[in-house]
């Protein structure tokens, strides 16, 4: 599937970097990339998590409907000089997307990352497991409703006030 | 009478996911016996780059998994280490000194930065981002920059963007000299410590002198930038660049023609250029490769396109290209900074768009308005237009990304960053690949990676 074609066959608008913005449905995420990736988008710079809870007015095209996250993935053609970017909505009942990992094993970290912050989790990675979090940590940060600072900094056997 | 909640269908009670401790019991990040490790994992861990149809890669199917766990021992490298340039953490397998897996574990120095820009105005956003890489502070600065730009239409006078490209390009040149400098003292050359910390010191003293910090600017604003050059700033910028310019050339005695230097650097972690697009590697690592992939080249911004460069490649991936690389770069560098000096055009170093800069200082005691206008664009800021923006730049490190989301408010919603050594530092178990203890000092060296960046 060339750019062209996944251009036609889904909702598409154009970013600001003049780079077209695919939404592409959660079922066709994996495909699509993969057909981007043989026409020659050989590199994936950035796959990053949004959660949209509490966004007033969000501008999507017709035809897609808004859930809680947004896995967003930017891909680069070196040879092509051109960018595409790669929307896909994913509902907070079933927050998972499919690894791109077989595609491109860069995105190994980046999407450990996106489950580690943001709580998607992606079905076929090899380690899913948090990344700059500690393991036993609980909760997602970068979520809205996460509060921020509101764990306050345990020292070990810290001295009390003297 | 009382009304069981439970049982009541007028009740609707809101579906949650059961998340939060659910997902946390994911498994640990350290590197675990071979016997408890996947197939795919143990792959990932000995170099394999999964997937690749071509066969020139190694496939996870032909990882030796027959070697039992009492043969090999597990050795923890850092987060102290001194040569892991901060706290990164390498679990390495060690077969007597041979390395058979490695696995870096990174978020000892997570801050939660995206978190924290998400609190913070637009106008306070840049002080956030140059905390990231702080090897490279206004690049990261102007990274954030030229996103809420983007957002806001906005556009920045000549003069702001071409001290925008020589406070940059200092900084290139800055970042590379502590890269030659740590890269010197990890292969034992302390002489290279000193001389390339003190090259540095003249680029951090001018910084200093224009942007009031040595690091952490917080120069680069939206809008442009924070203050014009200083007085004389040609001639101080004529010195760095005559000084740094001569002393590539000793560098070039104290290294590159020296026999235990090459020693430890040629055909050590190799890389070839499909393994490194596979990987998403930017910057020297990709370019070592073979790639002439510049961002400043590919994909223009500021006035790339009006300056004359070369973009450095290599040809064998090893450690030596890197090093070779980086420095070409600094040389290269000084030719468009050089270039800048003489072309620096007359204006405003700030865009006069009302919304974004603030008025200047004498207008605030003469004008009401004045006064009030400054004091709501510090204390709310301004505010953006929603919608969402990629924006590249070309670190010392390679892409440094920055996906911005704005609901349009004064604050950006999802401030994301990608940093280029978060994404680089994946290669260090495929350069690792048959290499031994004494390799994994300098390849770690020579991907050059920045845990304030990493971990951010």
């Amino acid at each position: 599937m060339t750019e062209s074609e996944v251009v036609d066959r889904f909702p598409t608008v154009v970013g600001l970097g003049g780079e077209h913005v695919v939404f592409v449905p959660r079922d066709a995420y994996a495909d699509t990339i993969g057909g981007l990736r043989d026409s020659g988008f050989e590199m994936c710079v950035d796959v990053c998590a949004v959660d949209y809870l509490g966004h007033p007015g969000r501008d999507l095209p017709d035809g897609v409907v808004g859930e809680r996250f947004e896995v967003v993935v930017n891909l680069l053609s070196l040879s092509q000089k051109r960018r595409v970017r790669i929307r896909v909505q994913v509902p907070e009942m079933d927050a998972s997307v499919d690894s791109l990992f077989d595609l491109y094993p860069g995105t190994e970290a980046m999407e450990r990352e996106a489950f580690d912050l943001m709580g998607v989790v992606f079905d076929g990675h090899p380690d899913l497991s948090r990344i700059l979090m500690p393991e036993e940590w609980e909760g997602h940060p970068l979520r809205k409703d996460y509060g921020a600072g509101r764990v306050p900094v345990q020292f070990k056997e810290a001295p009390g006030p003297r | 009478m009382t009304i069981d909640a439970r049982d009541s269908s007028d009740v609707r009670r809101i579906e949650r996911p059961d998340l939060l401790t659910a997902e946390t019991s994911e498994g640990t990040q350290e590197m675990r016996r071979r016997a408890d490790t996947s197939k795919e994992e143990l792959g990932r861990e000995t170099g394999a780059v999964v997937r690749l149809p071509e066969g020139t890669f190694l496939d996870p199917a032909q990882v030796d998994v027959e070697r039992t766990d009492d043969e090999t021992m597990i050795l923890n490298m850092g987060p102290q280490h001194p040569s892991t340039h901060g706290v990164l953490r390498l679990m390495l397998e060690l077969d007597g000194e041979f390395v058979l897996r490695v696995k870096p574990i990174i978020g000892y120095l997570h801050t939660g930065m995206e978190k924290t820009a998400e609190e913070l105005t637009y106008v306070q956003g840049a002080t956030n981002v140059t905390r990231m890489d702080y090897l490279s502070p206004l690049i990261n600065e102007l990274g954030f920059s030229l996103a809420v730009e983007r957002l806001l239409g906005v556009v920045v006078p000549d003069r702001a963007q071409w001290i925008r490209m020589l406070m940059s390009e200092l900084n290139r040149i800055s970042s590379h000299l502590v890269w030659m400098a740590t890269n010197g003292m990890d292969v034992g050359s302390s002489s290279m410590m000193i001389y390339g910390l003190r090259e540095r010191e003249m680029i951090l003293a001018f910084f200093e002198k224009t942007t009031g910090l040595r690091m952490n600017c917080n120069y680069i604003r939206p809008g442009g930038v924070a203050a014009d050059l200083p007085d004389g700033w040609e001639d101080d910028v004529t010195v760095i660049c005559d000084t740094i310019e001569a002393r590539t050339f000793e560098y070039d005695e104290l290294l590159t023609g020296q026999p235990i230097f090459h020693l430890r650097m040629d055909g050590v972690g190799g890389l070839t250029a499909e393994e490194a697009l596979a990987l998403g590697l930017t910057g020297p690592l990709l370019r070592s490769t073979g790639v002439p992939w510049d961002l400043r080249r590919a994909m223009p911004y500021l006035k790339y396109d009006e300056v004359d460069f070369d973009v450095i490649v290599g040809t064998y991936g090893d450690n030596f290209d890197r090093y070779a690389i980086r420095l070409n770069e600094i040389r290269e560098s000084v030719r468009i900074i050089r270039q800048v000096a003489e072309r620096m055009p007359r204006g405003d170093y700030r865009t006069q768009d009302a919304k974004v800069t603030p008025p200047p200082r004498g207008r605030i005691d003469a004008s009401m308005e004045a006064l009030i206008h400054h004091f709501k664009l510090f204390t709310e800021g301004f505010r953006v237009p929603a919608g969402e923006v990629y924006s590249a730049v070309e670190s010392p490190r390679g892409e440094l990304g920055t996906y911005l989301v704005s609901d349009g408010s004064a604050k950006p919603f999802r401030l994301h960053v990608r940093g280029p050594s978060f994404v680089n530092l994946q290669a260090v178990s495929l350069l690792m690949r048959g290499g031994m203890m004494s390799d994994t000092i300098t390849i770690v060296s020579t991907i050059d990676p920045v845990m304030g960046e990493v971990d951010r």
